[in-house]
């Protein structure tokens, strides 16, 4: 690296905490959403699927960098 | 001042030798973990060990009521089967109706007392102390009187309510009625969470810094105008925060709902936590109720992260 250039960040920007943590926010949102509605029962049949990847998604992403 | 060495010096000679020799024996961080060990392993007997046990139990077809019976692993059984189960997805509905109307209630009732409260009028400390005795009342307690209240023949609500609108007080039964009984646990529950709310609202209204409404005023903007754009928004993250923890609570709600309708009439009241009851202790389908208590348990940890995560926006206010 040149002396005067910026340093190259090595985390990627689209893997950083807040916009992951707020994806699995919405996939644990969606799950409990399809949990509860009374519309179709194949949705919520995939309803524990999605809440168990959110939750585990935000249990990992919050230890991503900021 | 007093000389530190002296000081060591008699601590040391007051200390028994063998307490000594075995304390200097350790390293700093093998006594902080003699301290912390007793913690750690009442929380792993507690916490962790019957959760690690009950991961293990819904994978097999044990029943508590048959301790001899050879345990069988069943694989993915009983989540396919509570997940293709309309009378768990029926429980899932009276759950998820009894949550968003007792939210909605608490948190439109909570937040207008907070901010009835907050305009500090006279007697305000004690209207503050009686609203909040319904929370400070066991549930029990609460769904027992409650039963009560809702008597058709003595009932005090049913009086009320003919009262104001005219119907006879015996022509209607709140706790008896497949359509009246989901509203008549929605009641009880506002009656007695709405104050939580108001406290966490009222917490909310009084960090908004007085300079605000102050600079407000200056510019002319009315009261409502004000609310609109500096209370509500400024105390939005404490009323996420009530409306999430209630959330949660209600989701696994069951000693009120048992003591005022046991579920019924029929399985209208049946919310998720007593259909878990009564599979795990009425059916003793062991297995099948552990899945199912891994299920909720899933579904309230993943909420438990966003309140996390609400909670850490708050503090960053």
């Amino acid at each position: 690296m040149r002396p005067g250039q910026p340093a190259r960040k090595r985390w990627p920007r689209w893997a950083r905490r807040g916009l992951l943590e707020n994806v699995a926010i919405g996939l644990i949102a969606l799950g409990v959403l399809m949990l509860v509605q009374p519309v179709s029962i194949t949705l919520y049949s995939y309803s524990f699927v999605t809440v168990l990847a959110g939750t585990l998604m935000f249990t990992i992403v919050s230890k991503f960098p900021e | 001042m007093p000389d530190v060495n002296a000081i060591a010096n008699r601590v040391a000679a007051a200390t028994p030798p063998s307490l000594g020799r075995a304390v200097r024996g350790l390293s700093d961080r093998s006594i902080a973990w003699l301290f912390v060990a007793p913690t750690i392993i009442l929380l792993l007997a507690i916490n962790i060990f019957p959760l690690i046990w009950t991961i293990y139990l819904s994978f097999t077809n044990y029943a508590s009521n048959r301790p001899n019976r050879a345990v069988v692993n069943v694989g993915l059984k009983w989540y396919q089967d509570i997940l293709g189960s309309p009378e768990v997805w029926a429980a899932m509905q009276a759950t998820a109706h009894f949550v968003f109307w007792t939210i909605f209630f608490q948190t439109l009732i909570g937040f207008t007392l907070a901010y009835l409260i907050d305009r500090k009028f006279r007697g305000h400390a004690f209207w503050t102390t009686i609203i909040l005795i319904p929370m400070m009342l066991s549930p029990a307690v609460v769904g027992n009187f409650w039963k009560f209240l809702f008597q058709p023949q003595i009932g005090l609500f049913n009086y009320i309510v003919s009262f104001f609108t005219g119907i006879p007080p015996s022509s209607f039964e709140m706790l008896g009625s497949v359509t009246l009984a989901p509203w008549a646990i929605v009641i009880v529950d506002t009656w007695m969470w709405t104050p939580y709310v108001m406290l966490i609202c009222l917490a909310g209204l009084r960090s908004i810094p007085d300079y605000i409404y102050e600079a407000a005023e200056v510019d002319r903007a009315s009261k409502w105008r004000q609310f609109w754009s500096i209370t509500l928004p400024m105390a939005l993250p404490f009323i996420m925060l009530a409306v999430l923890f209630r959330g949660i609570e209600n989701f696994k709600m069951f000693d009120m709902v048992v003591l005022l309708t046991g579920g019924g009439p029929g399985s209208t009241t049946e919310l998720a936590s007593i259909t878990l009851k009564r599979q795990a202790f009425e059916a003793y389908r062991t297995g099948y109720s552990s899945a199912f208590a891994i299920i909720l348990f899933v579904v309230i940890f993943g909420l438990a992260n966003i309140y996390v995560k609400a909670l850490n926006r708050v503090k960053q206010r």
